[in-house]
Parts: structure tokens; C-alpha cells; sequence
């Protein structure tokens, strides 16, 4: 990895749908040069996916996320890899991470209700072995994803010109 | 009743582009490629940095000089990014953005009828201030056949027997040229033979893409002849907060501070309070905004000569300057027309100064989308005229 190929990630990673002719523009490469930096980020699993950021609030889809945080006990040999592996198949399991702190793993799940999100915890997350503690916090409003703010005020009259 | 207006300011011309100004703001959907400043917010630690100040009370007047932290600071980081030595009790003012150091710079050292070299195109304050300070302006162009950068043969035939200094600009506004050490060596070989003195304007000195920054204090002999000029405007996407500094050798520099602190006193003190955020822990933040300035200059520049508008890569600051020639219009009749047919706002070169005729000045210091909305509004504009 270098400079280059980091600079293609930032890109990407704000704006997926850049082509590779103007990825090349941008970060003085030849179209050939940036299809072959990025399949092999690809390759490597550095780049994981493409993906888009969606206000689902102003969607007013009517879905409902929760930050879960758990407490579990760690397995010999696996550690908390084996139950993270578990928990991540579940499609209502949208990220999943070790953390440090009180709790062990937080969750972001979705469903489309209140009811959905607290059913699925209780039926499947609580009861599985080795978690000792849940902690469900729903979420109210998202004020910045993935690095994008949701809830921008225009910033400053610009005026237009100056010398 | 008599006419109050001075000489000096009956002399000096208004802005080249108020009826410009006046135009774009009665119309709508305007994406304006003439604003001179970043489109970033401040960074937001910097701001958080100046509030805190002023909740514990930072509100009132610093040394004349400016915050002596701020300078000790600021000494560091020259060194370190530049290899420049000053020393930060006498040899720094913190001074009310570069506008004010360029001002005090040349108060400082003309006395009437001193011809003061100017590299041109350039910002529009230079003639002014040489004026009102009573000197002679003398403009050298800087030619599109030399990438903008100033050329020796040039400078040499403005020099005369009355030449007090020369100021310049690089990375330069609106050109975007950079003077690499190989070509200030030339220039300094000229300014050191006619004992003149230079004053350096680099207030774009962080937005430099092609190799790094040479500070002209530097090269051998200059150090002694030099006022070097910079701020946090432009880098640290702080134009509003108003800070710059001048760094001078001491005897000049204690005459531009006595011209400092009877008509500014001091730099706001909440700016300084940013500007110390900035260089403590502002690099991150500067080093993102610089590559974004550079992959959209790559863009802009891509998409300028892919209409037709042939432009040359510019290695610093955030301007593409090109021709304009293609389409048969003086650069006042092309800026004026786009922004009336297309809504697209650039400065005419020729109101920043010689060579600036058949140019525009377009800052790319919007976001990427505008840029590309702004391309294709130039396009459209640009068939209409063949057709």
C-alpha cells in the first residue's frame, strides 16, 4: 500500500461510484493502473464492499435501530471469535464489534419496529450460551454516519468573489 | 465646499470587478469560481480552541507583536517546514492577515519615489500600497511561456538605479505558478547584485503539489534582504480570523512593528487563540483539505483544456488560470458573458495586473460537484460562441 492506494480508498470511501477514468484523473493515474490498484485492495479484503449511506430518518422507512451492547464470557482456544461469528449471521445484525469497557460486543440491529428489534434480542441473543448481560439501547436519531453528517446547517455565506 | 478625498486615495483604482460583484449577487443559481478563500469550514478543534479562549476570558489586547507562545511556536514550525531561523522576540509580528504584514512590509522600508518591482499578475493590493506609501510601482509581467514564474531577463530590464524592492507571490494567486529553488536562485542573484530587498508573499506556501516549498529567505544571501509574509488564511481554511505574520530581520521588523501598533495595535486575539490550535494540532486537518484541493485541481485542470479553455497545470495554490483566447473574447467580455449566459462567476484576468489579459482567474476551492457543474456550463458557453 502506498500513498496512491490510499488516496483511491478516501475516494472510494466517500463516493463508490467515481469511474476509474476519473479516479485516474484525480489521483494522477492511468485508468489501467486504478482497475489494477483496486482489484487488488479487492483481493486483499481491504476494500470489503461498495455501499451507499442512507438517512433511512428522512426515508421515513418507520424502521427502528438499536445499539446492543452484551456482556460474554470468553471461550478457551476461541476467545470471542467463535460467538462474534454466530451473532454476525444474522441479517438484523447490521455491525459487530469488540469492544473494550464494561460490555464485551456491541451490535447495531435493525427491524422494522420497536417490538421487532426488542423480540430479537430476547429470543435470540439472550438466551444464547455464553452471554451473560444485555444492554439495548434504541436508537432515536442519527446525526452523523459513516462519516457523513446528517444534520448540516449551510456553513457561511460565501461571497462571490474575492481577490 | 471643497473636495475632502486625498490625492493618494483619488489615485489608486477601484476593485476591477464591482460590477462583477454587483451582477453575480442579483442572480440566481451562481456556482462562483472567484472567491479567493477555501469553501472548507475552519477546522473544527481550531474554532473550540478560539471559543474556550474566550469563555476563560481571552478577550482582550496581545503584545503588539502577538501572542509570544504563538510565535515561539510559530519559529519552530518555520524551521522545521522551511529551514527558516527567526527569532520569535524580534524578529515576528503576528500581524492582522498577510494584507496587513504586506502593507507594514512596504511602509516600512519606502520613502518617496523608491520604485517597487511588482510580479504580475498578482493580488490586487500590492500597487495600491506601494502607492499610498508614497513609492513607485513598477509591474514585471510573468509570461504563460514561463509557466508564470518570473523570469530574470525580465526583472532585469525593470531594475534601475532607484529600485528599493521587489515583491512577489508563490505559489502565486492567480496563477498558480511556483518558483522551485533552481528559479529563485536566478532572482536572488539579481535582488543580491542591485542590493534590493525582497518581499516575499507566501501565504499559499503549504498548497504546493509539485515538490516542496522553497522559502527564498533561504537561499544564501537572502536572509538579511528579505521580509518574509505568510498566514493561516489560505492553509488552515482561516481567511475570516484575520491572522498572518511578518518575519523580517530586526531592524525591519522593529520598523514595521512601530507601523503596526499605531494603526492595528494587534491581531484579534481570538484568531491567535486558533491559529496557536493550528500549528499545535491543525496538520492533520491542512494535509486532508491540501489533497482534496489537489485531486479537484487535477479535475478542473482536465476538464479546462478537455473544452478548450487550454490551461497550465498549476503546481501551487488553488487557481487554474487559462487562456481564454479560443474564444474570441477579451477576458472582461468572457467573464462578464458567462455569468450573465451561464451563471458562472471568474475572475477577468486583467484586473490582477499585466499578463493577466485573455486569461481568467478560476478557483477550484469549490466542491467537486460544483466544479464539474461549472465545466459543463463553460462547454455549453464556450459551443455557443463557435456556433
Amino acid at each position: 500500500m502506498d500513498e496512491k492506494d490510499l488516496l483511491l480508498l478516501h475516494l472510494l470511501e466517500e463516493n463508490s461510484r467515481i469511474s476509474p477514468e476519473e479516479l485516474g484523473i484525480m489521483a494522477e493515474l492511468s485508468p489501467d493502473d486504478v482497475n489494477r490498484r483496486v482489484a487488488a485492495l479487492e483481493e486483499e479484503k481491504i476494500i470489503r464492499s461498495y455501499t451507499t449511506v442512507i438517512d433511512w430518518d428522512r426515508a421515513a422507512n418507520g424502521g427502528v435501530a438499536a445499539i446492543i451492547e452484551l456482556k460474554v464470557n470468553p471461550e478457551r482456544d476461541y476467545g470471542y471469535d467463535r460467538i462474534a461469528e454466530r451473532l454476525s449471521k444474522y441479517r438484523e445484525v447490521r455491525s459487530l464489534r469488540l469492544i473494550t469497557g464494561v460490555y464485551d460486543l456491541q451490535l447495531t440491529v435493525t427491524g422494522n419496529t420497536m417490538h421487532d428489534v426488542a423480540r430479537f434480542v430476547s429470543e435470540y441473543i439472550a438466551p444464547m450460551d455464553r452471554i451473560r448481560e444485555t444492554a439495548t439501547h434504541i436508537i432515536m436519531k442519527t446525526y452523523k454516519e459513516n462519516g457523513q453528517a446528517f444534520c448540516e446547517k449551510g456553513t457561511g455565506e460565501r461571497i462571490p468573489y474575492s481577490l | 465646499m471643497r473636495d475632502f478625498v486625498s490625492t493618494r486615495a483619488r489615485v489608486i483604482p477601484p476593485s476591477g470587478i464591482r460590477k462583477f460583484f454587483d451582477l453575480a449577487l442579483s442572480m440566481e443559481g451562481v456556482i462562483s469560481l472567484g472567491v479567493g478563500e477555501p469553501d472548507f469550514a475552519t477546522p473544527w478543534n481550531l474554532c473550540e480552541a478560539s471559543i474556550y479562549s474566550i469563555e476563560q476570558g481571552g478577550t482582550s489586547y496581545t503584545s503588539n507583536q502577538g501572542i509570544q507562545k504563538l510565535r515561539e511556536m510559530l519559529a519552530v514550525w518555520l524551521q522545521q517546514h522551511y529551514q527558516l531561523s527567526y527569532d520569535p522576540y524580534d524578529e515576528m509580528i503576528i500581524t492582522t492577515g498577510v494584507s496587513e504584514g504586506l502593507d507594514i512590509a512596504i511602509r516600512a522600508v519606502t520613502d518617496p519615489g523608491d520604485e517597487i518591482i511588482i510580479a504580475e499578475p498578482c493580488y490586487v493590493s500590492y500597487e495600491p500600497c506601494v502607492t499610498l506609501a508614497g513609492g513607485v510601482p513598477v509591474p514585471v509581467q510573468c509570461r504563460e511561456k514561463d509557466h508564470f514564474r518570473l523570469n530574470p531577463d525580465n526583472l532585469m530590464e525593470a531594475v534601475t538605479a532607484t529600485t528599493k524592492a521587489l515583491i512577489i507571490n508563490f505559489p502565486n494567486n492567480p496563477t498558480g505558478a511556483v518558483m522551485r529553488q533552481e528559479h529563485l536562485s536566478a532572482i536572488a542573484d539579481i535582488v543580491t547584485d542591485h542590493d534590493l530587498l525582497l518581499i516575499s508573499d507566501e501565504v499559499y506556501s503549504e498548497l504546493t503539489y509539485t515538490g516542496t516549498h522553497v522559502s527564498p529567505a533561504t537561499l544564501d544571501g537572502m536572509w538579511e534582504r528579505t521580509i518574509t509574509l505568510n498566514g493561516f488564511s489560505k492553509a488552515y481554511a482561516m481567511t475570516g480570523w484575520r491572522i498572518g505574520y511578518l518575519c523580517a530581520p530586526k531592524e525591519i521588523c522593529a520598523a514595521a512593528l512601530k507601523i503596526h501598533q499605531y494603526v492595528m495595535l494587534c491581531a484579534p486575539v481570538m484568531g491567535q487563540m486558533a491559529a496557536l490550535e493550528a500549528i499545535r494540532r491543525g496538520e492533520d486537518e491542512k494535509d486532508r483539505m491540501v489533497q482534496e484541493y489537489r485531486v479537484r485541481r487535477n479535475l478542473f485542470v482536465e476538464g479546462l483544456n478537455r473544452i478548450g479553455l487550454s490551461c497550465h497545470m498549476p503546481e501551487g495554490a488553488f487557481y487554474a488560470f487559462p487562456s481564454v483566447e479560443i474564444t474570441g473574447l477579451s477576458d472582461l467580455e468572457f467573464a462578464e458573458q458567462l455569468l450573465r449566459d451561464e451563471q458562472v462567476a471568474v475572475v477577468p484576468g486583467s484586473v490582477l495586473g499585466k499578463g493577466g489579459e485573455n486569461h481568467c482567474r478560476c478557483a477550484y476551492a469549490v466542491s467537486r460537484k460544483d466544479l464539474a457543474e461549472a465545466l459543463l456550463r463553460m462547454e455549453h458557453f464556450i459551443a455557443g460562441q463557435s456556433g
